[in-house]
Order: C-alpha cells, then structure tokens, then sequence
C-alpha cells in the first residue's frame, strides 16, 4: 500500500471516528481535509461528487467511494469506504452491549440532551459548507429555495424527486 | 419468517441471515434523502416484528449518539441483535450495497465525463436542491432545539467555530461537547439558571468552561 492509499483510509477512519451526528456534520471537516489538505479535489469536483452520493439509495455518504476513487483508483474507493464505515460500525457493535448497562443512569439523558444542539449546529454547518461550493448564482439559490419550500410543505413527495428534478432542470437550463 | 411470536420471551426467534440481509438490502435500495429511520421503522418494526417500538428507539438513540450515520449504525446494532456479530455484518452489507453499486457506476461514468458541460449542469442543479433538502432536514430535526435558549446558544456556537472560524471538528467536539452535556448534567438547575450565562458568553469555549461552576454555586445558592 503506498502512501497516498494509506493516507485515504486515514483520512477516512478519521471522519468516521468523528462523525458525530452523522454524515452531514462531517462534511466540512471532509471538505477542508479532502480539498485544503491532500488537494484531492477542487470545490467544484466535490460538490459534484456530493451530487453524484445525492441520486444514491440508501446511506448519504456513499460519495465517499468516488473520491477514494477519484484519488486512487477501485483500491482507493473500497480503503475510503472501509476506512469510513469500519470503524464507526465497530464502536457501535461495542457500544450497543454496553449501553444497557447505562440503562437508567441519569448522565445518559445529560449526553443525549447536550449532544443534540451540538449536533443540529453540526449539520448546519455542512449544510454551510455544501452551500459554499454549491451556491452560485441567482439560479441556484432560487433553485435552494424552491426544493426547501417543495420538501417543508408538500410532505407527501419524496425528496429523491426533487433532487433528481433539479438535476434535469440543470441539464436543460443551466448549460 | 414465520416464527411463533406468541412465546412473550425476551429472546425473539432466530432469524435467518438471508431474511436479514433481504430487509436490509430492501431498506438501502428504497431509502432516500435522510429518512432512512421512517423506512428503518416501517420494516423492522411494523412489518418484521424483529423490535418493538421501545427497543426500536433505544437502538436508534444509540444509532444517534455514536459516530458514524444513522443507517448503518442502525444496521449494524440490529444485526447484531438478531444474529450476533455476523448478522450485523449481513445487515451492513444489504443496507450498503445498493447504493454503492449505484454510486460507484455513476462515480466512474463521471470520472469519464467530467469535462462534458451537460453532466455538469446537470450536477449544479442536484448540489442546489442538496442545499435546500439539507436546510429542510436540518431545521425539521431541530425543531425542538430551537425553543430552548441553551440550545439555540450552543448550535449557534458550533456553527460560528465550524463555519467562520473553520476550527477543526475534533476541537468543536471536544470543547462544545463537554459544556453541552455539564450544561445539561443531572439534577442541575441548568434550566433556570443558565440561561443568562449562555447567552451572554457562549462564544469562547474556555471561558464557557469555566462559567457553568460559578453559576452552578449561584443557582444553588438561590434555592
């Protein structure tokens, strides 16, 4: 394995270790180590990449495979998943037998209690920093709104349609 | 399966390790958008019967609490309850892999096209909705945070040093965290009393640190 392979899975186990609150809460800690810090990616390529995770069933940081890709070829794309999902996967195996053992401890309630603001400030801040690369123009914040309109009020559509529709919208109007 | 769920044990049937990875491999290719625990809830409990509502929401707390997403975590805990270790690999597996596949395609088409103006326009339009979609979740799970002038102070906290400061997430986890949970801690007045001492110096955590003591004694004194 050489080095740049080693330097995906660090990366990657790093994150997974830290995302607290879940994938969007990592995102710009993501983007300032996979952009600033190895120069994997430019901002435009990781809103891209972002997208492309956007369209996918199922977990929302599946983009972590493209870029291990990008970076490294299929080798990169499985060390980026295995580094992303290993670890965290392992502390919850672990800490779901221990966590009974809480089971009625009043700092428990305290941990959840203080973690959840934590957490929306978190997400907010990747919803920040996906904004930063993905914002640009009068079009796209138009676009921003009308989805965040579309997903708060019409309850009854899948957000999955309104991510694809803006994608065509983008291929035909935005070219 | 069909398994007599009328024995009231604690322990529920054995479950097969196929029956788990279909649900799951369900559930990864079905699921979109950041309500994976509305699908999670919907198959496991009302349709497989595996949990029931309250061990549902413990492994979801705990699903939330840990690092790591909420899917797979969730996979993996009730894997594990069902089948053991190898059972939580069978869940994380089927919950993965769908979109994996489909990722890696796309990831690998993009790779070929990424110069092509269309793709690329195309993905402009996806990041613009992500910004609204991510608002909309954002602001829907915090909806109870918002009424709470702690916790208001602490997101906003969090969103100055992530966001303006560009602090690097292990320090965010590792000040705001701690004063978070103290401020929170059992049986604190935290409620009453802290209110003032939040708002007025949330910004630097190692004078928020220190400030929950002093208030902590004054809050005590009052009653």
């Amino acid at each position: 394995m050489n080095d740049t392979n080693l330097s995906i899975f660090g990366v990657f186990s790093l994150l997974s270790v830290l995302a607290i609150g879940g994938g969007t809460a990592v995102l710009p800690e993501m983007k300032s180590l996979v952009i600033g810090g190895h120069h994997w990616l430019t901002d435009d390529q990781f809103r891209d990449i972002y997208g492309l995770g956007q369209v996918a069933p199922g977990p929302n940081m599946l983009m972590v495979l493209v870029i291990g890709y990008h970076v490294s070829g299929y080798l990169g794309a499985l060390l980026a998943f295995i580094g992303f999902f290993l670890p965290a996967s392992l502390i919850s195996l672990g800490a779901s037998r221990l966590w009974d053992h809480f089971e009625g401890s009043p700092w428990r309630q305290s941990l959840q209690m203080g973690m959840a603001p934590l957490v929306i400030g978190l997400m907010a801040a990747g919803t920040i920093a996906i904004a930063r690369t993905a914002i640009e123009g009068a079009t796209t914040v138009v676009l921003a709104i009308v989805v965040f309109l579309g997903i708060w009020f019409v309850k009854k559509i899948n957000p999955a349609l309104f991510i694809l529709a803006s994608g065509a919208f983008g291929f035909f109007a935005l070219q | 399966m069909i398994a007599p769920a009328s024995t009231g044990t604690e322990r529920p049937a054995r479950v097969g390790l196929v029956d788990i990875f279909v649900t799951f491999l369900i559930i990864g290719a079905t699921s979109f958008g950041g309500g994976v625990v509305a699908y999670l809830r919907n198959s496991l409990v009302i349709k497989k019967g595996w949990l029931d509502e309250e061990r549902f929401l413990s492994a979801l707390e705990i699903a939330q609490t840990l690092p790591g997403l909420n899917a797979t975590n969730m996979s993996v805990i009730v894997g594990d309850r069902l089948r053991g270790p190898i059972g939580a690999f069978i869940a994380f597996l089927g919950m993965t892999l769908p979109g994996a596949t489909l990722v890696m395609v796309l990831g690998v088409l993009y790779a070929a096209h990424s110069d092509n103006p269309a793709v690329n326009a195309a993905l402009v339009g996806v990041g613009a909705a992500s910004v609204g979609m991510l608002t909309a979740v954002t602001l829907q799970i915090g909806r109870k945070q918002f009424g709470s002038v702690i916790d208001v102070a602490i997101i906003v906290v969090t969103i100055v040093m992530v966001s303006y400061f560009h602090l690097s997430l292990l320090v965010v986890l590792f000040t705001v965290g701690p004063v978070a949970v103290f401020l929170y801690r059992p049986k604190a007045p935290a409620k009453v009393a802290g209110t003032d001492v939040t708002e007025t110096r949330p910004v630097d955590p190692s004078s928020a640190s220190a400030s929950p003591n002093s208030d902590a004694a004054k809050a005590s004194g009052h009653e």
